[in-house]
C-alpha cells in the first residue's frame, strides 16, 4: 500500500490487516505513555482545505502517538487564500520532503489528484462528496468491536447519501467484508446512478426507513444531513426530513424491538433534532463515541502500514 | 537453492532438544528464576509472541508447582519497536495484554524461544520502558544460539547452542505448532543481514 485514496482500493485481506493492527493500536491509547517509536523521523502533513474536529485532530494524534512529526495547514490559514493553487500548495510540501499527506479538499477526486503530483504517500482524509476511507474503516471496527464479524450481517446506511462520501466508503468497505448493506433515502436525495453500482454490488435501495428498522438491522448508521452542501430544495423542511428519515424517539423503540442488539453509528457532527434525535444519539446501543476513539487507533493503523514497512522506504 | 549437491538437503533437520529436554530446561529456569529473585513475590513473566507466550505460561505453570505462587502471565509484542521495519513489507502487530499488575516495581521476566542477534529483546526493552519502570528485568530464553549484535545476554538459557549463521533454528511447541516440543537445526540460507525469520525458524 502506497496510498489510500479508495475503499475500493483495499481488498478484504488488507481491510482484516487493519483492522488487526487497529485493535492493537486501541490497546495502546489504554496506556499511561501512548507512544511508540514506529514512525521516528516521518514527517505527515495534514492538509484540510474543509472545516473538521475529529478526522483532523485524530490523524494528528495518531501521527504523534508514532512518533512521527505532524504538521497541520488549513486552507484559510494556508497561501490557498492568496491564491496559490492547489497543485502549486502540494508541490511546495512536497518538496519539503514530507512522507505523507494526508489531505481533505472539498474537490471530489481530489485526493487521487494530489497523488500523481507528489512523491509522498497520499491518505484522503475526505474528497468532496467521493469518499471518506479511514471512516469507513473505523466504522466498520466500531461495528466489529461490538457485533463480532460483519460477514452477513444486515447494515442500513441511511440520509442524505447524495451529498455522503462516508456513505460511499463505508458501502464499499462494508460489501468486502460480507456485510448485507441496505441504503435508505429520499429519492431526492438518492445519488443519480446509484442503481447501477447497487445492482453490480448487491446494494438495496429503499425510502421506506420504518420497514427497514422493522426488518432488524444489526446497525443503523445516520448520516448528516449536510446543509452546507445543499443549494436548492432537496426536502421541504427540515421538520419533514425528520419525519420521514429522522431517527426518532418512537423510531428507536421500533428498531429496539426488531432487534434489541441493534447498534447505532453516526460519523458525527450530529444534527440533533434532524437526522438523529437526543434519545437516540444517547442511547445506550449508541456507539458514536466509540467511533471517535476508533478513528485513532484506525488512524494509526493506516499510518502504520503506509509509512512503516519497505515500501515507503523505497 | 542450495550451492552444493553434496550437503545434506537444505531442509533435513537434526532434533538438538527433545520433548524431555526442553520440559527439563523449562524446569531448570523456574528454579533459577526463583532462586535468583529469592522466591516469586513481584515476579512478572512476559512472552514475546509467539512461542514466547507458550513458553511463559509452561514458566508460570512451573512456577506454581515450584512455589505454588500464582506468577502473572502477559504478552509483549514488539513489532512497532523494531529497528528493521523499513527492510520489510509491515505486517499486523501481535497481541500485547500486560497483567493488572502493571509492569512498576515488579522484577519482569522477558521469555522468548531464541535468542539470537539481541535485536528483538533490545525491541522488548524499549517496549518495557514504554509500559512503566519495572524493578528489574530479566531474560530468560530456550536457546541461546549466539551471534549477538548487540551487547544482550540472557539471565536463563535452556540450551547453549552453538550455530553457523547460516543454519536455521527451529523451536516447535505443542499448544503453538502441531507437532510436540522439539528443537531442530538445519542447515539453510538465511536471507542475508535478517537473522530472524517469522514462524519459529530463527
Amino acid at each position: 500500500m502506497r496510498h489510500l485514496l479508495s475503499s475500493a482500493d483495499l481488498t478484504r485481506d488488507d481491510v482484516r490487516m487493519l483492522l488487526a493492527t487497529a485493535a492493537e493500536m486501541h490497546e495502546v491509547q489504554r496506556r499511561d505513555v501512548k507512544k511508540l517509536p514506529t514512525l521516528r523521523g516521518r514527517t505527515i502533513i495534514n492538509l484540510f482545505f474543509e472545516d473538521s474536529t475529529r478526522t483532523r485532530s485524530s490523524f494528528e494524534i495518531a501521527g504523534k502517538w508514532m512518533s512521527a512529526d505532524t504538521i497541520n495547514i488549513t486552507g484559510k490559514g494556508s497561501s490557498t487564500s492568496k491564491g496559490e493553487s492547489l497543485r502549486d500548495t502540494v508541490m511546495t510540501i512536497d518538496a519539503m520532503s514530507v512522507d505523507c499527506v494526508v489531505i481533505r479538499h472539498m474537490a471530489s477526486g481530489s485526493a487521487h489528484q494530489v497523488s500523481q503530483w507528489v512523491d509522498a504517500s497520499v491518505v484522503n482524509a475526505g474528497d468532496g462528496t467521493h469518499e471518506h476511507p479511514t471512516q469507513a474503516l473505523l466504522d466498520a471496527y466500531t461495528m466489529e468491536q461490538r457485533l463480532g464479524s460483519l460477514e452477513g450481517r444486515k447494515v442500513a446506511i441511511v440520509g442524505d447519501l447524495t451529498h455522503s462520501r462516508v456513505f460511499r466508503s463505508n458501502a464499499i468497505t462494508l460489501r468486502t467484508l460480507g456485510a448485507d448493506v441496505t441504503l435508505v433515502a429520499p429519492p431526492t436525495l438518492m445519488p443519480s446512478g446509484i442503481g447501477t453500482w447497487a445492482a453490480a454490488d448487491g446494494l438495496t435501495l429503499t425510502d421506506d426507513l420504518d420497514a427497514v428498522l422493522a426488518s432488524g438491522p444489526e446497525a443503523v448508521m445516520m448520516l448528516r444531513v449536510q446543509r452546507e452542501r445543499m443549494s436548492g430544495g432537496f426536502f421541504p423542511t427540515p421538520r419533514e426530513y425528520t419525519v420521514g428519515f429522522g431517527l426518532t424517539r418512537d423510531r428507536l423503540r421500533a428498531l429496539t424491538a426488531a432487534n434489541p442488539e441493534a447498534v447505532i453509528c453516526h460519523p458525527g457532527p450530529m444534527n440533533r433534532g434532524l437526522e438523529i434525535s437526543a434519545d437516540a444519539a444517547d442511547a445506550a446501543q449508541s456507539l458514536v463515541l466509540d467511533q471517535v476513539s476508533a478513528g485513532v487507533a484506525v488512524r494509526m493503523a493506516v499510518l502504520y502500514h503506509l509509512l512503516a514497512g519497505e515500501e515507503a522506504a523505497a | 537453492m542450495r550451492a552444493d549437491d553434496t550437503l545434506p538437503p537444505a531442509g533435513a533437520p537434526r532434533t538438538v532438544m527433545s520433548e524431555t529436554d526442553v520440559s527439563r530446561a523449562l524446569r531448570r529456569i523456574a528454579h533459577e528464576i526463583v532462586e535468583r529473585n529469592k522466591g516469586a513475590d513481584d515476579l512478572l513473566l512476559l512472552g514475546i509472541p509467539t512461542r514466547g507466550v507458550e513458553l511463559a505460561r509452561r514458566l508460570a505453570a512451573l512456577l506454581h508447582d515450584v512455589e505454588g505462587a500464582d506468577v502473572p502471565v502477559g504478552e509483549l509484542d514488539i513489532t512497532m519497536f523494531r529497528d528493521d521495519l523499513r527492510t520489510q513489507p509491515t505486517r499486523a502487530p501481535l497481541r500485547t495484554r500486560i497483567p493488572a499488575t502493571g509492569v512498576d516495581d515488579q522484577v519482569v521476566v522477558l521469555v522468548d524461544d531464541v535468542l539470537y542477534s539481541g535485536r528483538t529483546i533490545r525491541a522488548a526493552l524499549d517496549a518495557v520502558a514504554d509500559l512503566g519502570r519495572p524493578r528489574a528485568v530479566r531474560l530468560a530464553v530456550l536457546v541461546d544460539r549466539g551471534h549477538r549484535e548487540l551487547p544482550i545476554r540472557a539471565d536463563h538459557v535452556g540450551k547453549n547452542l552453538p550455530t553457523a549463521h547460516t543454519e536455521r533454528v527451529m523451536v516447535r511447541l505443542s499448544g503453538v505448532d502441531e507437532a510436540g516440543d522439539s528443537v531442530t537445526i538445519a542447515a539453510g540460507e538465511t536471507r542475508a543481514g535478517r537473522p530472524s525469520t517469522p514462524g519459529g525458524a530463527r
